[in-house]
């Protein structure tokens, strides 16, 4: 790698806290929101798009020698709208009923700002190595991102984690609007305050430090 | 009179019952970027609705003409091809890819187009025209269209597909001029530093899909008036959300009559 930049390590790092795709760069909002009603379908989700974005950024790490300037951003919607194609088909076939679920937010992926961010800032300029640790951290740190909604919702909305009852109803009374599309805006508003809060003070705790 | 009712019906639907952005997450990303100022979330919404407009035309001729199962065009070809009669192709697993290269083609076609003929309008679109391609909503309609068309108990016409888009694009802009105006006089409040800029939008707009959900239902009724019944029903409504409408009635009183009976 001739190019400067960060290395594989710090590219990998960076993706899962300090610029992490949900809360840091606000990045890939529709499927935050609209599948984290249950565990499973945000794991789904998380995965699907896990897949894309590594496929899309090794293959555009690979062609970056060839990109033309004003043609990159159709290159790279073009490159990861073919492997959301095969994503899509792959769990229309082994998870039928979970790709119903999901229904258009599947094929959302291709304009997912994160995948083609991911494509721009790194892959372009990067070699695969550095592109793939980058797609595996971004991954990670958008896996945890929707986790992180996904088990607050779940659990208050319906009592259960995976679809496993974990709180009875007896003692729990669902909070049915938890489950839908207020719910998710408030949920993922009040926990990026909350992640606001917790950079903020750590970041004052490293400056005392110093 | 059959198709009336149903264009009324989507038109209604898909701009405020089943907002774009406040029930189905789409076009979050502007609808925070871009919602700071009442002029410019207007120039936004309406650069959405235009492009939407002109991407659902060429995605609904693209998708009944090409693409859908028996779709005429490629029959011919494959008449022409010497296939059998009666063969048919399924060419919907290269929707994607093509409503892609659509999208960008009508963004780029009605840049050119404004930037010739349209000079006052194409300055006042400015950034977003370019910015629109990578905006999940025109996607979204056209995966709409497809679903639709290829629905052999709608396949929807091309007036119900337009419809769909262009009062789908006139919901994102009603969505985002509201928050825009509600942003405008945040900025006048003393908001907790941790929850400025994103967070607070997020919140607020929590508050908005609250008040939206108050109008689901709206739509069953308004076919019991017009006297259309239940049967066909184009609902815009996932599998999923559907399923779990029960736990919404114990959580809001608001809603009039429960969605899918």
């Amino acid at each position: 790698m001739a190019q400067d930049g960060p290395t594989p390590l710090e590219r990998f790092i960076n993706g899962i806290l300090p610029e992490n795709p949900t809360y840091r760069q606000v990045l890939g909002m529709c499927p935050t929101l609209a599948v984290t009603n249950g565990m499973k379908e945000a794991m789904t989700m998380a995965g699907a798009v896990a897949f894309t974005l590594i496929c899309a950024n090794i293959v555009t790490s690979l062609i970056r020698g060839l990109l033309k300037p004003h043609l990159r951003i159709l290159v790279f919607t073009l490159t990861i709208a073919a492997f959301v194609t095969v994503a899509d088909r792959v769990l229309a076939a082994f998870m039928f009923e979970m790709s119903g679920k999901l229904g258009p937010y599947i094929p959302l992926i291709i304009v997912n700002c994160i995948i083609i961010c991911r494509c721009e800032v790194c892959a372009a300029k990067q070699g695969v190595l550095a592109a793939a640790a980058d797609a595996v951290g971004q991954s990670i740190g958008f896996t945890l991102g929707l986790a992180s909604i996904a088990i607050v919702r779940e659990i208050i909305g319906n009592g259960s984690l995976f679809g496993f009852t974990i709180i009875p109803e007896a003692y729990w009374p669902r909070w049915g609007i938890m489950l839908l599309p207020p719910g998710a805006f408030i949920t993922l508003g009040l926990l990026m305050g909350g992640f606001n809060l917790l950079s903020a003070r750590s970041g004052k705790r490293k400056k005392a430090a110093a | 009179m059959e198709i009336l009712g149903d264009i009324i019906l989507i038109a209604i639907t898909s701009a405020i019952i089943n907002n774009f952005v406040l029930h189905y997450f789409i076009g979050i990303c502007p609808f925070i970027g871009v919602s700071r100022r009442v002029d410019m979330a207007f120039g936004m919404g309406s650069a959405v609705t235009f492009v939407m407009a002109i991407a659902a035309l060429l995605s609904w001729t693209i998708t009944y003409f090409i693409l859908q199962p028996g779709a005429p065009l490629t029959g011919w070809l494959l008449h022409l091809g010497g296939a059998k009669a009666g063969a048919t192709i399924d060419l919907t697993i290269l929707s994607y890819i093509i409503y892609i290269f659509v999208i960008a083609a009508s963004v780029q076609l009605v840049e050119m187009y404004l930037r010739k003929f349209q000079l006052a309008l194409y300055k006042s679109f400015g950034v977003y025209l370019p910015l629109i391609t990578t905006n999940c909503a025109i996607l979204f309609a056209c995966l709409e269209i497809l679903k639709y068309v290829t629905d052999p108990k709608t396949s929807w016409g091309l007036g119900q597909a337009l419809t769909m888009s262009v009062f789908g694009g006139v919901g994102f802009t009603i969505a985002i001029v509201i928050m825009a105006g509600i942003r405008e006089e945040l900025d006048h409040c003393d908001i907790p530093k941790c929850l400025r800029g994103p967070g607070i939008t997020l919140i607020v707009a929590g508050i908005l899909a609250m008040a939206f959900l108050g109008f689901s239902g709206v739509d069953t009724n308004l076919r019991v008036v017009m006297g259309m019944g239940a049967k066909t029903a184009p609902a815009l409504g996932l599998q999923g959300q559907a399923a779990e409408k029960p736990a919404e009635k114990s959580a809001d009183a608001n809603q009039p009559v429960q969605m899918g009976k």
